[in-house]
């Protein structure tokens, strides 16, 4: 069986899998991270999202066997030890989560949103950057004033959080 | 996904030689349309070459008024480049419709036209601007390349190494989304340079991406959406399916053409 | 109130697992030794199934076992049921035909199990699968409800001649027909109530696991009621006794109805690990969920609606044809009958209602409670009548509404449901005001002019929520009783745990729940622990769906906070050598009235635990009690939304521009979870009216099996929504609570349709309504325009 090696949350992981390997079955099979979910078959859905090199993917849409070599981070790397990150504070904040299992995938997205888009997003912007991710139990309301919030709460925090990732 | 043995190309030769020489070889490029049509189980390729570690394939580049766009360049970096913005606005605002922002982190211009997915939106820029696609063997016009629903000119062991928009005068993109897969339910490209005036059109075809001669004839005399006034494309040889019927996207051709015509305006 | 009391948008205690990472769903869960299975499907919608050859598959690697229809039918364990009998007209049962974990002899859906194989991956369990051979006799099969039961239908059932599982009825047929005979006008709407699939985003998933030394099992499974889940698996299925099987519901995400139901695959997994010795873990894919996830609504209807000179409704009459599908699943039968009819008398004063409701089979997925199980429906059927009513008499909606509200009560209605409070004008009066409707003109012409077409609807809803009272529902057919049990135990150091029957896949019990307590005892929030879950810590509860957690469950809750109070004030006389009638519990302080001695809670509770100080032959040491409560009545949460769309002529595309909810929910424990389950009904009742289609061809294929097929509403399909309410407090339980988990997509379906036909000026139009619907029906509007002229 090939080897695949990889930074997880700034781990160094090594293992032999089968080639069939999805990045997402990596991380919660082989490696326990069980924050990233599957919530469909179509690579639709967003739950699956992590970040790999600074980029937000869906973990469901590649080979483990082709993130060789890469720095992936994934919802349990995102807070600095006991601190969140000020996106997961906002979705607490706002009540942008009900039961949770889009949650992972959506602040991962979110925080690619900022890095992207910036600290001041539109309610407009931040729902068409949420093409790639389904709620279907918070109907968007709160998740796009979560992210508002978060955003903007990301650049009071700047440097220290730019450091942590 | 059934089981196979994984390759990772380190150049281009190399790679040409593994798709030469393997059993049921299979590109990996993005791997957005390739994979989950995997885990499904409606291909099995038996060997799968990784094209993602070869230096050189990506990249943009305005060469006069050529826009020349490496095969594994991933559609975010094609809609945020503001060489690509500048040259061809209407290529940008494309790329950055594709998928979702997470698809667009992986996608590449290469897989897409290579699948040639009569819903994608690459096809119809290409064929929109007649684009040259540039293998590791020839040079392919877009006009030859799309042969039908997920065909194209591409000899097995040929991979697409760039794709060359001329640069138009004007052009623009309008996509009406099909509301499941947010794939073009119809989605025009139009664009005019000094000599031609193309409009290309994905999503409705019965067999892919294809011009609409009749269109780019009228706006001839005049490059903008009153020129299409009155006219209506067959319905007949039009993809029909429980998300738009061959009636409903003949008529929205004609209003996605006249849109495209809008913006290429702006 | 305080800041974590009653009312207070306390944010909630469960959210720091989710957003780091650390919830435990189903499928995060491994046990040692775990297998994987991977169930084969029958790809025909009806089909005799003939031999099965096995031993390919058997020999392949990996494989642990490959086991058929045919050998669990040997296994003699039971059918899977729907618990509540619903008779028919002729007062015979309903034809509840076999339901075996595992086909055996016909497949009746694309879907339908057929064979598993057991393995030591997922993907080699998919690989053997592959080479199972069956031999399949294909027959025609039936989809279409009105067609299930016409001559020359394929017959699916033995038991279920014509396919039909019952006729059933409610209301007075001949007062309603003299209704209608002297009516000054009658409104006829014919309509089909599409079918859904849920669609929650975590899927389903089971892991079962047999220890041979204690003889017992332990299932995790995806469910909302894992009691009822034992229940059934123990006494129907006859896995083993109820007190040998453990069920435990971790994290659920999202359930909507469809994790309610007892499912072949938890069974089929439980009767596998047994037989192989070693744990047997199943997760549905999307696509496979789509195939056996219960689906929701399905109704074909014709409505009509007779009123007098006045523009007041005189009688309504309605009939229905509901789907089922291939089998009877939990609950079904009670979806389109009990919880569908008794709601038709809407926010009105109707004299004279009568309803006929048909089930019948087709070769479809079998259909259940979906948010809001049968009262979307009912609600769809009324709101449209009352609005095309208005438009064909010349009245603004919101007049005619008025006219005919309930305004006194209890009002008895002429369908069963008597509604105990409610205040209809004030929702709607308030709605339209936050809406700003005056300004709708001005908004519509504007829109003209960029070439849309503006429309606005209303929704008046109801619903009957807070299921349910036992034996109301028991001389209904209900084969179980619906109250709800809770048990405070509080700890030697004052720490308190709650255990509750309810089940949250969403709804944040685990903060709500804790702010009923923790404002009761006057106690930390923090110091509150909610348990859930877990049959073997939990006593029997019925579970969470049906809005009943906050009316049923937080009920069970006061009444056993009532009797630690209780308890607790007769060990406090004893402490502070008081009489007890002198004692007075308050802000967390058991006090002597008219002096200054008190001991606090944490302190009681350690002295009833150390026990020195009271006479415990009286009172027993320790303090913990349990309730259980069953509701008096069903809860009547009410309100108004309003809708306004946008539409693009050249598409058909619509876009919500505003969305304003005013609901009447009684007492709200937690203002910010309320609206967020507001939010998300209204999102789901949308998603119904645009976008959600779920298509069988006539062979019996599902041809939206998918997301690429299947339009999921996303971010930007939804606008941000303007949420209030108004307050009548339910006087039937302690609290005041009426329950809002399923409002919005009770309320939405019908106000976008309003707004939709507002808009295009034509009635024949059925949801979804996507843009080819509506652009094809702005075209006949056209026409027909055209053809007057």
């Amino acid at each position: 069986m090939p080897t695949v090696s990889m930074t997880v949350n700034g781990k160094q992981v090594k293992a032999d899998i089968d080639p069939r390997t999805l990045l997402v079955q990596f991380l919660r099979e082989n490696l326990r991270l069980t924050g990233t979910h599957v919530g469909c078959d179509t690579s639709q859905c967003g739950a699956c999202v992590v970040h790999v090199n600074g980029k937000a993917i869906k973990s469901c849409t590649a080979l483990a066997l082709g993130m060789d070599g890469a720095e992936v981070t994934t919802i349990e790397g995102l807070a600095s030890g006991s601190q969140l990150h000020p996106m997961q504070e906002a979705f607490r904040e706002n009540h942008g989560l009900q039961c949770g299992f889009c949650t992972p995938g959506m602040i991962m997205t979110a925080v690619d949103i900022v890095r992207r888009k910036g600290h001041d997003l539109e309610e407009k912007l931040i729902r068409e950057e949420l093409e790639g991710n389904i709620c279907r139990c918070t109907g968007y309301h709160n998740i796009v004033k979560a992210i508002g919030a978060g955003a903007k709460a990301m650049a009071k925090e700047g440097s220290t959080q730019q450091a942590a990732e | 996904m059934y089981a196979f043995t994984y390759h990772r190309a380190s150049g281009l030769r190399q790679a040409g030689n593994m798709l030469a020489k393997l059993d049921d070889p299979k590109l990996l490029a993005g791997g957005q349309t390739l994979l989950p049509t995997m885990k499904q189980r409606l291909a099995s390729p038996a060997n799968i070459i990784d094209l993602n570690q070869i230096e050189g394939m990506s990249g943009i580049e305005l060469k006069g008024r050529s826009l020349t766009i490496g095969a594994m360049t991933r559609h975010y970096e094609v809609a945020s480049s503001p060489v690509v913005q500048e040259a061809i606005p209407a290529l940008a605002y494309l790329a950055g419709l594709i998928g979702d922002p997470a698809v667009r982190h992986r996608g590449t211009i290469g897989g897409s036209i290579a699948n040639n997915d009569p819903n994608a939106d690459y096809p119809a820029a290409c064929l929109g601007l007649g684009a040259t696609i540039i293998t590791s063997k020839r040079r392919i016009a877009a006009d030859d390349f799309f042969l039908g629903l997920f065909e194209t000119a591409l000899e097995p062991d040929e991979i697409i190494t760039k794709v060359s928009f001329p640069v138009p005068k004007k052009a623009g993109y309008y996509k009406f989304r099909n509301q499941a897969s947010r794939f073009a339910l119809v989605g025009v490209f139009v664009s005019k340079r000094s000599s031609e005036i193309r409009v290309a059109v994905t999503g409705a075809g019965g067999n892919g991406v294809f011009r609409v001669t009749a269109f780019e004839e009228a706006l001839k005399k005049r490059f903008s959406a009153k020129s299409l006034d009155g006219l209506t494309v067959p319905a007949d040889n039009l993809a029909s399916d429980i998300h738009g019927s061959a009636e409903y996207r003949a008529h929205l051709i004609g209003v996605c053409a006249k849109r495209a015509l809008d913006a290429a305006d702006k | 109130m305080s800041a974590t009391g009653i009312g207070a948008a306390v944010r909630r205690k469960e959210d720091f697992r989710f957003i780091t990472g650390k919830g435990q769903y189903t499928d995060d869960i491994s046990r040692p030794g775990q297998t994987s299975i991977y169930f084969l499907r029958s790809p025909h919608a009806h089909a005799r199934i003939g031999k099965i050859d096995t031993a390919a598959a058997a020999a392949m690697p990996g494989v642990v076992a490959v086991l058929t229809g045919a050998e669990f039918a040997e296994s003699k364990l039971g059918s899977l049921i729907c618990g509540w009998t619903v008779l028919s007209k002729d007062g015979s049962p309903m034809k509840m035909a076999p339901h075996p974990a595992l086909a055996h002899g016909k497949a009746n859906h694309v879907g339908d199990g057929v064979a598993v194989v057991i393995a030591e991956t997922l993907a080699q369990a998919k690989d053997a699968a592959e080479r199972i051979v069956v031999d399949y006799e294909v027959l025609p099969a039936v989809v279409d409800p009105m067609k299930a039961a016409a001559r020359g239908a394929p017959q699916i059932h033995d038991v279920a001649p014509d396919n039909t599982i019952y006729n059933w009825h409610i209301g007075d047929p001949e007062a309603t027909a003299a209704a209608f005979r002297n009516a000054s006008h009658v409104t006829t709407l014919e309509f089909v109530n599409n079918r859904l699939v849920p669609n929650p985003m975590e899927p389903r998933a089971a892991l079962a696991e047999y220890d041979p030394g204690t003889e017992s099992f332990t299932l995790w499974n995806t469910t909302q009621n894992p009691h009822v889940a034992r229940l059934v698996i123990s006494a129907f299925v006859g896995m083993a006794p109820e007190h040998k099987l453990r069920v435990i519901a971790p994290d659920v995400g999202g359930g909507f109805g469809s994790k309610i139901f007892i499912y072949p695959e938890e069974v089929v997994c439980l009767w596998a690990a047994r037989k192989v010795g070693r744990p047997v873990k199943w997760t549905a894919d999307r696509s496979e969920a789509f195939l056996t996830d219960a689906h929701g609504r399905d109704h074909v209807t014709k409505a009509q609606l007779a009123l007098d000179r006045e523009g007041r409704i005189t009688g309504l009459k309605v009939h229905t044809t509901a789907n089922l599908g291939a089998y009877m699943s939990t609950f079904s039968s009670a979806v389109p009958t009990f919880l569908y009819a008794p709601l038709l008398s809407g926010q009105y004063a109707i004299p004279h209602i009568y309803c006929e409701v048909d089930a019948v089979y087709t070769n479809t997925v079998p259909v259940d409670a979906y948010r809001g199980a049968g009262r979307p429906e009912a609600a769809y059927v009324v709101e449209r009548l009352v609005e095309v009513a208005a438009r064909e008499l010349n009245m603004e909606p919101a007049t005619l509404r008025k006219k005919n509200f309930v305004r006194t009560f209890p009002y008895q209605t002429s369908v069963a449901s008597l509604y105990d409070t409610g205040d209809f004008e004030a929702s709607l009066n308030k709605a339209m005001k936050i809406h700003d409707v005056e300004g709708f003109g001005r908004r519509k012409r504007e829109a003209e002019r960029r070439g849309r077409l503006r429309g606005l609807g209303f929704s008046a809803y109801i619903e009957a929520c807070g299921v349910a009272p036992s034996s109301l529902v028991g001389q209904l057919g209900a084969g179980v009783g619906l109250w709800e049990s809770a048990e405070i135990r509080v700890n030697p150091t004052g720490t308190v745990e709650l255990l509750t029957g309810t089940h949250q896949h969403g709804q944040g019990h685990e903060t709500t729940f804790a702010q009923v307590v923790s404002e009761r005892l006057g106690i930390p929030i923090e110091n509150v622990t909610v348990v859930h879950g877990d049959t073997d810590k939990v006593q029997f509860g019925m579970g969470t769906y049906g809005s009943r957690s906050g009316a049923v469950g937080l009920s069970a809750v006061v009444k056993a906070l009532d009797k630690v109070e209780n308890k607790a004030k007769k060990i406090a006389a004893h402490l502070l050598e008081a009489a007890e009638g002198d004692i007075v519990f308050r802000d967390g302080k058991f006090s002597v009235t008219g002096t200054d001695k008190s001991v606090a809670f944490a302190d009681l509770a350690l002295q009833a635990y150390v026990a020195h100080k009271f006479p415990t032959a009286e009172i027993e040491p320790g303090l913990k009690e349990g309730a259980f409560y069953d509701p008096t009545n069903f809860t009547f949460p009410a309100g108004c939304h309003i809708c306004e769309v946008e539409i693009d002529p050249a598409t058909g595309e619509t876009q919500i521009v505003a969305w304003t909810a005013v609901d009447d929910f009684g007492t709200v424990i937690n203002p910010m979870i309320v609206e967020g389950q507001v939010h998300g009904g209204v999102a789901q009742g949308v998603g119904q009216a645009l976008y959600e289609h779920t298509v069988y061809d006539d062979r019996g294929q599902l041809m939206t099996g998918s997301y690429m097929d299947y339009a999921m509403p996303r971010a930007e399909n939804l606008p941000s929504l303007k949420v209030d309410t108004t307050v009548t407090k339910c006087p039937g339980n302690p609290l005041g609570i009426k329950g809002c988990g399923e409002a919005g997509a009770i309320a939405a379906p019908a106000a976008v349709m309003n707004a939709i036909t507002d808009a295009i000026g034509t009635e024949k139009i059925e949801m979804p309504a996507t843009p080819q619907s509506v652009w094809a029906a702005i075209q006949s509007v056209n026409n027909n325009r055209r053809a007057a002229e």
